[in-house]
């Protein structure tokens, strides 16, 4: 080769005018931006390898973000049922199910339809409602339809549980007390037996009794499990009368399951509780204590199925967490291999005046790096798979924007926790011996 | 003159305890700027050692070791790698080149740790590359050390010992990795940094080579046995 007598041309300077020396480091960074492009050759050397490093907290932050719409979800949708309710509603549950007439539970005091009388009276109670749910053949010309939902009601229901009349009017209190033979129609109930025809004081037969059309309601859908829609109304003294007869009732009156209550937005919910809870344990001549009924409000049950949201997303927050470990884990395990793999890179960056923290913050970013592009698949394969979710199962999801705050800063997090032993590994080494490293 | 480095009773003793090695036993050395000076030695008489301390990779375990006038027997680690950024260039006998890198950004390495001065990003790529023209490896710039020849990396190497304008220029067998032709190319390259006032400290164990030297020292068990000048 000719290039021996190459003549060198680099300007030496000489040494007497060498620029003064700084022995100070100052924070020992050098450019954040020269960290971050060595960082990410590091990354990006291993391609593979840096995927499956990730791969862990790619699943954890797609984790979080899934669970979390999902548990978003759920709560959404228990939040609109418990709306449709109706608004500031007690709930007034008797003990029921073992016993009946002549078992064990013959003795203890049961809520019948007299009590929704008691309840009304309580000051602060402006509705009430009591429902009685029957299933029977309705008839209306050649039209039969079985097993439908025939609901017996007070004439407070549409009030208290906020369903509009469209046509016609409900049945009020009059018509309740006599056992009216009439029927208020769901609007897809109204549809499927009188399709365009008016069904205004049209008759229907239900079982053997015939009734008398005198109002289809507003549309209301589903609310929990009941399609308001597909029902029929009648006063609930039709259905003992008629369709659910008791022998006993004469004796100690027709069973009830539920009394809504709603209480003026105005007064007290607790006292006003209290006072239905006092007047129902003196119309039994029992004491506060013995009474067998429970009364719950809206929020109750709102917090009730907050509890079971709130222990599935504690289950769902433990495996996104332990997933974000064992991804940081991976990051650690990989570190420190990718360490003793570039022993003598960091020798040649030491020996040419790489300080310890110089040679800390290049892992450190790399380990961060490496949790934040995994978080960054993470988050799309996040919001991917929660619609995705959504769309293929009847679960409903609702992606959380701080959800992939948090799903993303804790990779974050994950990434400079577990990074941080790797580096200071790296930083400790000793320039000679990582020199020497094969 | 000031020297470019002195010493006092520079000792290194390896191992703690009962098994103690001294590595380096009372070394006084005075070498002045822009001298070239071989260091021989057999094997584990501590040419190595001597270096890696004059080189600030390591600390004396006694005595003193001033560097173009400054102490450095009592700086911790952080102040020692600044020290090898802003005064020393290194050159070892495997190159010890980044392998993934090109040439040209492993002769940038040492501006990137550069503190005082600093230079933009598109400076250093320029001053790395005129370096690199100098050492005649301009058109290999983007090649990375395994597309290149061991005279080549090595070259590579010199560029980077030269792109932060040291006062001292460390190396520890140049041409121990290299055929007699290849060789002949790194010292003539040496030759003319010498010629140019740098000072040179080398590590050889070939004589032909240290023939090349103004002032030949040789070891024995960490002491200096001669100290010739031509
Ligand atoms: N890190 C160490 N720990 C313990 N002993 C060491 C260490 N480094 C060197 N030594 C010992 O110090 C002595 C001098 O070693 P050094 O490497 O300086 O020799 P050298 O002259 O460079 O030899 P060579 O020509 O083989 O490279 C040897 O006895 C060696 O075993
Ligand atoms: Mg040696």
């Amino acid at each position: 080769m000719a290039t021996t007598s190459q003549p060198l041309n680099v300007e030496t300077q000489p040494l007497e005018t060498t620029a003064e020396l700084t022995l100070d480091a100052g924070l020992g960074v050098i450019g954040l931006g020269e960290i971050a492009r060595i960082a990410w050759e590091g990354v990006v050397r291993n391609k593979i390898r840096s995927l499956l490093t990730m791969l862990g907290v790619i699943i954890g932050v797609a984790a979080v973000i899934i669970m979390i719409a999902i548990s978003a979800g759920t709560e959404a949708t228990i939040a609109e049922q418990i709306q449709g309710l109706g608004a500031n509603l007690v709930f007034i549950q008797g003990a029921f199910g073992r016993g009946g007439p002549g078992g064990e539970g013959s003795n203890t005091p049961r809520l019948v339809y007299d009590d929704v009388a008691v309840v009304e009276s309580v000051r602060g109670v402006v509705g009430t409602s009591v429902e009685m749910p029957t299933s029977q053949t309705v008839k209306r010309g050649t039209t039969t339809l079985s097993d439908v939902s025939v609901l017996g009601t007070t004439p407070d229901f549409p009030s208290v549980r906020e369903m509009g009349v469209a046509n016609g009017r409900y049945f009020n209190q009059t018509e309740l007390e006599r056992s009216a033979k009439v029927a208020v129609l769901g609007k897809t109930l109204a549809e499927e037996l009188f399709g365009s025809e008016d069904p205004f004081g049209q008759s229907i037969i239900i079982g053997t009794v015939k009734l008398t059309v005198i109002g289809v309601a507003a549309e209301k859908g589903i609310v929990g499990n009941t399609d308001f829609d597909s029902q029929l109304y009648v006063p609930i003294t039709l259905i003992f009368d008629r369709f659910v007869p008791s022998q006993f009732a004469r004796f100690i009156g027709n069973n009830v399951r539920v009394i809504y209550a709603q209480i003026d937005t105005e007064a007290n919910m607790d006292e006003v509780i209290t006072q239905i809870e006092l007047r129902l344990a003196s119309t039994k001549g029992i004491t506060l204590d013995e009474l067998p009924f429970t009364i719950r409000t809206q929020n109750d049950i709102i917090e009730t199925q907050g509890a079971t949201t709130a222990a599935f997303r504690n289950l769902l927050a433990w495996v996104a967490g332990v997933s974000l470990l064992v991804g940081g884990i991976g990051i650690m395990n990989i570190m420190l291999v990718s360490v003793t793999e570039r022993t003598r890179e960091i020798g040649i960056r030491q020996s040419v005046g790489a300080t310890p923290n110089d040679i800390r913050l290049q892992f450190l970013t790399e380990a961060l790096l490496l949790s934040l592009v995994g978080g960054l698949i993470g988050v799309v394969a996040g919001i991917g798979g929660a619609i995705l979710f959504g769309a293929t199962s009847d679960m409903r999801t609702v992606i959380v924007p701080q959800s992939i705050l948090l799903a993303f800063g804790s990779a974050a997090a994950v990434g400079i926790f577990f990074g941080f032993f790797p580096a200071n590994t790296a930083a400790q080494l000793d320039p000679i011996e990582a020199l020497r490293h094969e | 003159m000031q020297p470019i480095i002195q010493t006092n009773q520079l000792t290194k003793v390896y191992g703690m305890g009962d098994v103690q090695v001294t590595a380096l036993n009372g070394v006084n050395l005075q070498i002045n700027p822009g001298e070239l000076v071989a260091i021989m030695g057999s094997s584990g008489s501590g040419k190595s050692t001597l270096m890696n301390i004059l080189g600030c990779l390591d600390r004396p375990t006694s005595g003193t070791y001033a560097l173009a006038g400054q102490d450095i027997s009592n700086l911790d680690k952080v102040q020692l790698a600044l020290i090898r950024n802003q005064r020393l260039g290194f050159i070892f006998q495997s190159f010890n080149l980044l392998s993934r890198t090109s040439a040209l950004h492993n002769v940038m390495l040492p501006l990137v740790y550069r503190r005082q001065q600093k230079l933009s990003p598109e400076a250093r790529e320029a001053k790395a590359m005129s370096v690199l023209e100098a050492v005649g490896l301009a058109d290999r710039a983007h090649h990375v050390p395994t597309e290149l020849s061991g005279g080549q990396q090595q070259r590579v190497a010199i560029a980077r010992a030269l792109v932060n304008d040291p006062v001292l220029i460390m190396a520890d067998e140049p041409t121990g990795n290299l055929d007699t032709t290849t060789s002949h190319e790194i010292m003539a390259l040496l030759h003319q940094l010498h010629a140019r006032g740098r000072t040179i400290v080398m590590v050889t164990h070939e004589p032909d080579i240290a023939a090349q030297a103004q002032r030949v020292i040789v070891l024995r068990d960490g002491q200096i046995e001669s100290d010739e000048r031509r």
